[in-house]
């Protein structure tokens, strides 16, 4: 087996993977980045809507900074993020626009003077300030008080990763291509690279590494109706999970987007309705408004997605012969506005449904979309259990997402986390814990164990088929933990995954081609995704309550009294059939916004009595620091700039600042 | 949220795959054909899953994001180069012939490695934002100004998926190895416009002021036809070649 050393394994090319990888090297690591397809055919380039910072140039957006910022992610997380990588990341997230502005992502720009906008159905006019033009502008979005969404026309996510992977090229970093890591090299509660499998050869080989970074992005493929790329089926949370000492971080939390096409699940972005589109239902009646009065078609994607799904149980859907969805209605913004700023949404309209969204209704109906759980690490990357293993973006859990994420922090994060955990891998590499020893045979090992399993795959004994197994879970997962979840669909799908993963040891090939072979790639994922599945499925079976997109029928209330814990699987025994869950305690006491309402979605919450001690004791700090401004203020409430790499601690500079 | 129901409208599909698997020796290249049912707004993506699973698992191709956005999926439809996932079967006869993109490697049956073809482009022409002091960029401060009529302008020439049909569908690029295409110079177009990137005239000229370059084009517009963004792509070419003949 061929052995390849390098300092920093980035496993991923995505946004997150690639950003890692040139901070690492630019401290003077050596790098190799993998990925299962070229770099910037990652997910990340499927991104459309925008990348949310508080630059706050535009009019929508002025008066906007990191505090509205820290506000509305930790209302949308539902309480449920780390509030110190909320601060971290709301800090960063200029700065990391700005950076890619001057690497050359052709963001937005505010054009000075009168434009129309479409508010509630309406046009309005607005005059956008002089001293603006020529700044990066941004769009609403849903769950923010703010504009803050900053976009390329509706190609964020491509524009960014061709940038970001154009840096990556000329800072001369290797991209394996069509490599896939398929498990992690670890000893003593160190992680020491990967084995990886060529995707064109079928060969093995290892890859080891002082620091190995998943990068992996989401698993939305567990699910049959996901608006996530084909390939993303989470085999890096897979392979962290079965070393069975690396934790998963709420697995539960699974978000689903309400504008994906139906029956598609193709999706369509949130700008749609952030630019002043309406969702409507069977009858043309615009119902957003009556369920949610205060940001109607805006308000978290948890929260809209489930008012749909209400309204179609209650009798109001469009019917087609697909079955049934609501409507998603953008007509009104124009065809000159659809033209530029979401002509992709009108490619997708035009390919995949044979409509003019300038002159037809979308059908849309919710799909699984973002997984806000992911490879548990603490605020520099790391996980706390597995030594020289990182992970950034979404196959991350540092957990700036809580139960639910906000439509523009993903990308945001993705950049901001590889500006982190890059430096995080540096410096683990400079130091003395960064050195590694370890033997070949341990290496040979890892690649034999591997090799093995393989074989057994491919041994003719079995009888079950790879891709029915697949279809099988994937329904599984969409009928019974998708939106609404409750005790006996829960439990069924805990006992169907069981037994799904039970068969999974059965598989049998149909086909020994030489190469890569798609069937065994399906076979040896579907045993990794079934896992993966049901620690999502028996997390949600043990969470008695709703947070964020975790919706319980039978425990409709949040309860901050039992439930202000983060759950963690691991599988520390590779027979068992269930994942290990423990929890971890999020600390009241040490939040700078206690919980509350989100101001949408349910008012009424179980309260821990921390919140109210911790209140008091915030207004007694602020009372006691007298007069002081917003950065003084928050400091005495709970300091965070000392968590990131000095280079990133500066105060970010605003329109309208005072010299 | 039930099962979708998929209803079938009767048409029995001939798909005609050009088969070849390099990682086997004893492989030769030959036609094999599918016969499948037609579904209801059945794409490609969907037509070749359906294959894969029920007729021949061993097939190969690529998909990612099956929404047209990824630029994994080119292939040639019988005979025009395109982007198989939003292909709509209704929209092709009876008979569909796939065919892996020509002038890249084979990686098989309709699989082609134009990952590494593209990053060769992309080193060999330096497709990035060339500018002093990069690394340490002020980050705090407030961006430099572009005008908004630039900036849409750049995401035009951006929107570039690097695919590969333009190539596929280039008289030049299937004759000369080293000829960079409609996607390497609209790249250099798109740089070349951009203020951020000091490089001179000059410093494009010596990139692609050849036959591998903006003078290997023939002018047959293959490239702008195939494009399944739609980019100018020839007017950008004789914009390029125009602007190199002053330099
Ligand atoms: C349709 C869509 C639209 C979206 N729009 C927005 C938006 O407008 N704004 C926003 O903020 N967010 C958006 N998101 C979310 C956001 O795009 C993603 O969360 C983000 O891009 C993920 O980036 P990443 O770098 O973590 O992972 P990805 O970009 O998914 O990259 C994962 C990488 O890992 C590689 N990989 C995976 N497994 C392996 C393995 N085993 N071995 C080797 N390599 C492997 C893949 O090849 C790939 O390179 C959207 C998501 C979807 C689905």
């Amino acid at each position: 087996m061929q052995i390849i050393y390098t300092d920093v394994l980035v496993i991923g090319g995505g946004l997150a993977g690639q950003r890692a990888a040139i901070g690492a090297k630019r401290r003077g690591q050596e790098v190799i980045v993998l990925s299962l397809v070229p770099a910037k055919r990652s997910h990340s380039s499927a991104a459309q809507g925008g990348m949310q910072a508080s630059l706050g140039n535009c009019l929508g957006g002025s008066g906007d900074n990191e505090d509205i910022h820290f506000t509305d992610t930790v209302r949308g997380s539902d309480w449920g993020a780390d509030q110190d990588v909320v601060r971290m990341f709301t800090h960063t997230a200029p700065k990391a626009i700005r950076e890619l502005a001057a690497w050359g992502v052709p963001w937005n720009r505010v054009q000075r003077g009168d434009r129309q906008i479409t508010v509630n159905g309406e046009k309005q006019t607005i005059t956008e300030k002089d001293e603006a033009h020529g700044l990066i502008t941004s769009r609403n979005f849903g769950g923010t008080q703010k504009w803050r969404a900053c976009y390329v026309a509706d190609g964020t996510g491509h524009a960014m990763l061709y940038t970001m992977s154009n840096q990556a090229i000329a800072a001369n970093i290797p991209v394996h291509e069509r490599m896939e890591a398929i498990a992690l090299i670890h000893q003593d509660g160190r992680c020491c690279g990967a084995i990886v499998r060529n995707l064109m050869t079928g060969e093995l080989l290892a890859y080891v590494a002082k620091a190995t970074c998943i990068a992996t992005g989401g698993f939305g493929r567990i699910y049959r109706v996901s608006t996530n790329a084909i390939i993303n089926e989470g085999m890096g949370a897979a392979i962290a999970l079965e070393t069975g000492i690396a934790t998963l971080g709420n697995m539960e939390a699974i978000q689903f987007h309400p504008t994906g096409i139906f029956p598609a699940g193709i999706l369509v972005t949130e700008g749609c309705r952030g630019d002043g589109g309406l969702l409507l239902d069977g009858s043309q009646h615009r119902f957003m408004p009556d369920y949610e009065p205060e940001k109607a078609e805006l308000a978290s994607r948890d929260v809209v997605s489930r008012r749909m799904e209400e309204h179609i149980t209650a009798g109001h859907a469009a019917q087609s012969r697909f079955g049934e969805h609501l409507w998603l209605d953008i007509r009104l913004l124009g065809a000159q506005h659809i033209n530029t700023k979401l002509r992709e949404v009108k490619e997708i309209c035009q390919y995949f449904l044979g409509v003019d969204p300038a002159h037809d209704l979308i059908p849309v109906r919710p799909a699984q979309h973002y997984s806000m759980g992911g490879v548990r690490t603490n605020h520099r990357g790391e996980s706390p259990q597995l030594r020289g293993l990182f992970s950034a973006g979404e196959s991350a859990c540092w957990d700036m997402h809580g139960f639910n994420r906000l439509g523009g922090n993903s990308v945001a994060e993705t950049v901001v986390a590889g500006m982190i955990v890059g430096e995080s891998m540096a410096d683990f590499c400079d130091s003395a814990d960064g050195a590694l020893n370890i033997s070949t045979s341990l290496v040979e090992h890892f690649g034999k164990q591997q090799q093995q399993q393989l074989g057994i795959i491919a041994d003719p004994a079995g009888n079950e088929s790879a891709f029915a197994l697949m279809k099988q879970m994937q329904e599984t997962m969409t009928a019974n933990v998708g939106i609404f979840r409750d005790e006996p669909r829960l439990q069924e799908a805990v006992t169907t995954l069981q037994d799904l993963q039970r068969r999974s040891r059965n598989i049998r090939l149909r086909s020994s081609a030489a190469g890569a072979n798609p069937e065994l790639v399906a076979a040896y994922r579907v045993q990794r995704m079934l896992k993966l599945a049901q620690c999502v499925a028996y997390g949600a079976l043990q969470r008695n309550e709703s947070r964020g997109a975790h919706f319980r029928a039978d425990y409709p209330q949040r309860n901050d009294l039992d439930w202000m814990r983060r759950t963690l699987a691991s599988w520390p025994d590779a027979e068992a059939d269930l994942p290990t869950l423990n929890y971890e305690d999020l600390d009241i006491m040490r939040m700078e916004i206690p919980p509350g309402w989100r101001g949408y979605g349910a008012r009424d919450y179980i309260d821990h009595p921390d919140t109210a001690r911790r209140q008091q004791q915030i207004d007694t700090l602020l009372g006691e620091l007298g007069p002081a401004d917003r950065y003084q203020q928050q400091e005495a409430v709970m300091p965070f700039k000392q968590l990131l790499p000095e280079h990133l601690r500066g105060t970010n500079q605003r329109l309208g600042d005072e010299e | 949220m039930s099962a979708i129901p998929v209803q079938q409208v009767g048409r029995t599909l001939y798909i005609h795959i050009l088969r070849h698997n390099p990682c086997d020796p004893l492989s030769e290249a030959h036609l094999q054909t599918f016969e499948l049912e037609e579904a209801d707004a059945m794409t490609l993506f969907i037509a070749l899953n359906e294959i894969r699973e029920n007729h021949d698992p061993s097939l190969q191709f690529d998909f990612v994001c099956r929404a047209g956005i990824c630029g994994s999926c080119g292939m040639i439809i019988n005979g025009r180069p395109g982007l198989a996932c939003r292909t709509l079967t209704k929209d092709l006869p009876d008979n569909i012939t796939l065919a892996p993109l020509p002038a890249f490697e084979l990686i098989g049956d309709l699989s082609v490695n134009t990952g590494k073809w593209m990053r060769g482009m992309s080193e060999q022409l330096e497709t990035w934002v060339h500018s002093q002091g990069l690394e340490n960029a002020d980050i705090d401060s407030l961006e430099q100004t572009m005008e908004p009529e630039l900036a849409e302008q750049l995401y035009e020439l951006e929107r570039c998926i690097e695919c590969g049909c333009c190539i596929a569908a280039c008289g030049t690029a299937l004759m000369r190895e080293d000829f960079i295409g409609a996607v390497g110079l609209n790249q250099i177009t798109r740089f070349q416009l951009d203020p951020r990137d000091q490089r001179s005239d000059a410093q494009f000229y010596q990139l692609v002021g050849d036959d591998s370059g903006v003078f290997g084009c023939m002018t047959l517009l293959g490239c702008e036809d195939m494009c399944p963004k739609q980019l100018p792509l020839a007017t950008q070419i004789a914009f390029l070649r125009r602007r190199m003949a002053m330099v």
